[in-house]
């Protein structure tokens, strides 16, 4: 046992209610070790694929296609005007029925999409609607007439909107766009409804393990969370700072 | 099969009407432009000028009528929009530069991205268009850091780099001050000279008057009055051009 270790165990023997009981644990520090693992993974999936969701969405709220813009408001509406909890248990145990099974061993029958799936899924779906206002916002932001010069150099819809209106909408829409995201990172937590191993799983696995651990695993919640978000706010601003054009009022 | 000649119009706009929800702005505009010749669309703010030269480009569609670009007719729902923009090139009252990338990206931009030709070429070419431009030096500026003059001036270069046969320029002086009026309109009298052809909205009379081959008129939706400068200044006829003429010369 190592210095650090024999601190903690001592800590725990004259303060039991600071028992860090995953500093010094095998089995426990394995669970906070997969828990931050899953965490970061769903984060960073989720992250990726609502903002993909938003911006398909916003290019098709801007379709000459009726059916397309009233399918994104459709969705938007749906995902906005309901909680992402129920949202996830809804896709996890309504349509997680439906899903089609297969047999990796042989014996049992597992759905193709594991809880973990049905957790980026969901709230990928939710984060995602409110990217596609966030981005819509932020398009409309680009003035029609760039849109015009754009046109008359012979740049087609798609063109104009990947190498011209993104790139300056995104500069227009990044704070709004990360504070969206944070949210999402602690969103992350609800997937521990549907038993997915992430931090807060963990945590209550740990705590029920040892019921002196609460203290530390509490701690341990707001300080992994703290760091995350942190990361991501601060990558966010450097990003801003990066993208800044000179001489331009945005 | 396209059987245009340059002995035909370049740009020919037979009896065109526009109408934005009730409101028509265009009630019938003809006029003909032959390669190499530079006209003037002046008259009063609200009379249609900007809008006849945005159908040109295609911007706005038209109700009726026929607008003819190289003998290629663009009020047709087939309309190849790539083709006819490599044709027509056009400059804004606001610049409207891509304010994310620098005065020689602008320029570069498109011929890039849209025609796809080899970027070492066109480098080639737009540094040429800078210094047509009279820009040396400024080809890593922002758009945000140039002056009005400087942007419209690159602005030019963009739609120039593009190649193309016609150039519309809508009301390009407009939002400058008197000072650096001069430098843009030096740029297109240049333009002029290289046998561009060029179909300007313009409220600089004086500029018109002296560039210009041939000066419309418009007013409310039509084509009021049109002729050479020489005698459309002195021997205007009809009493709606002598008002606007009086207020302005």
């Amino acid at each position: 046992m190592t210095g650090f270790e024999q601190f903690f165990v001592e800590l725990a023997d004259t303060h039991p209610k600071w028992n860090f009981v995953y500093f010094y644990q095998d089995v426990e520090r394995s669970r906070i070790i997969t828990g931050i693992y899953y965490t970061i993974g769903l984060s960073i999936l989720t992250v990726f694929f609502s903002v993909v969701v938003g911006l398909v969405g916003a290019w098709m709220q801007g379709s000459k296609n009726k059916i397309a813009r009233m399918t994104v408001q459709g969705f938007i509406q749906f995902f906005r005007n309901t909680p992402p909890f129920v949202q996830l248990l809804f896709f996890y145990f309504a349509l997680g029925q439906f899903t089609p099974t297969h047999s990796p061993d042989g014996w049992l029958e597992v759905p193709i999409i594991s809880n973990f799936g049905w957790a980026v899924i969901s709230l990928s779906l939710f984060a995602g609607s409110y990217n596609v206002e966030i981005f819509r916002s932020g398009i409309e932001a680009v003035p029609v007439a760039t849109r015009e010069a754009a046109e008359s150099l012979g740049y087609n819809r798609f063109q104009s909107f990947t190498k011209i209106i993104l790139p300056l909408c995104f500069r227009i829409c990044l704070p709004s766009l990360n504070n969206n995201l944070i949210n999402l990172v602690k969103t992350t937590t609800q997937a521990f409804g549907i038993a997915v191993p992430e931090l807060l799983y963990q945590c209550i696995s740990v705590y029920n393990d040892y019921s002196t651990s609460m203290n530390a695993v509490m701690l341990l919640m707001f300080i992994v969370f703290f760091l995350i978000v942190g990361l991501i706010a601060w990558s966010s601003n450097a990003l801003e700072k990066k993208l800044k054009i000179p001489g331009y009022g945005v | 099969m396209n059987t245009w000649t340059e002995k035909e119009p370049i740009l020919s706009i037979k009896d065109v009407h526009k109408s934005f929800g009730e409101l028509e702005v265009l009630k019938g505009v003809t006029l003909d432009v032959m390669k190499g010749e530079v006209i003037c669309i002046i008259g009063p703010s609200g009379s249609g000028k900007s809008t006849l030269i945005r159908c040109v480009n295609a911007l706005n569609d038209i109700q009726k009528g026929s607008i003819k670009v190289e003998g290629v007719e663009v009020n047709d729902p087939k309309l190849d929009k790539l083709s006819l923009r490599r044709k027509v090139g056009m400059v804004f009252q606001q610049y409207n530069l891509f304010p994310h990338k620098t005065a020689i990206e602008n320029i570069m931009m498109a011929p890039i991205q849209v025609l796809k030709q080899d970027p070492k070429n066109v480098e080639d070419r737009a540094h040429t268009l800078i210094k047509k431009v009279r820009l040396q030096g400024k080809e890593n500026s922002f758009p945000g850091e140039l002056s009005g003059g400087q942007q419209q001036r690159i602005a030019i270069a963009r739609s120039l780099a593009m190649e193309p046969n016609i150039m519309l320029f809508d009301e390009i002086t407009a939002a400058l001050d008197p000072e650096t009026v001069k430098e843009v309109l030096v740029t297109i009298k240049d333009l002029a000279h290289d046998g561009m052809t060029c179909c300007l909205v313009t409220h600089e009379m004086g500029f018109a008057k002296e560039i210009a081959d041939h000066i419309y008129f418009t007013d409310r939706g039509v084509i009021v009055e049109h002729g050479p400068p020489k005698t459309f200044f002195t021997e205007a006829k009809d009493p709606r051009t002598k008002e606007f003429l009086s207020q302005i010369l």
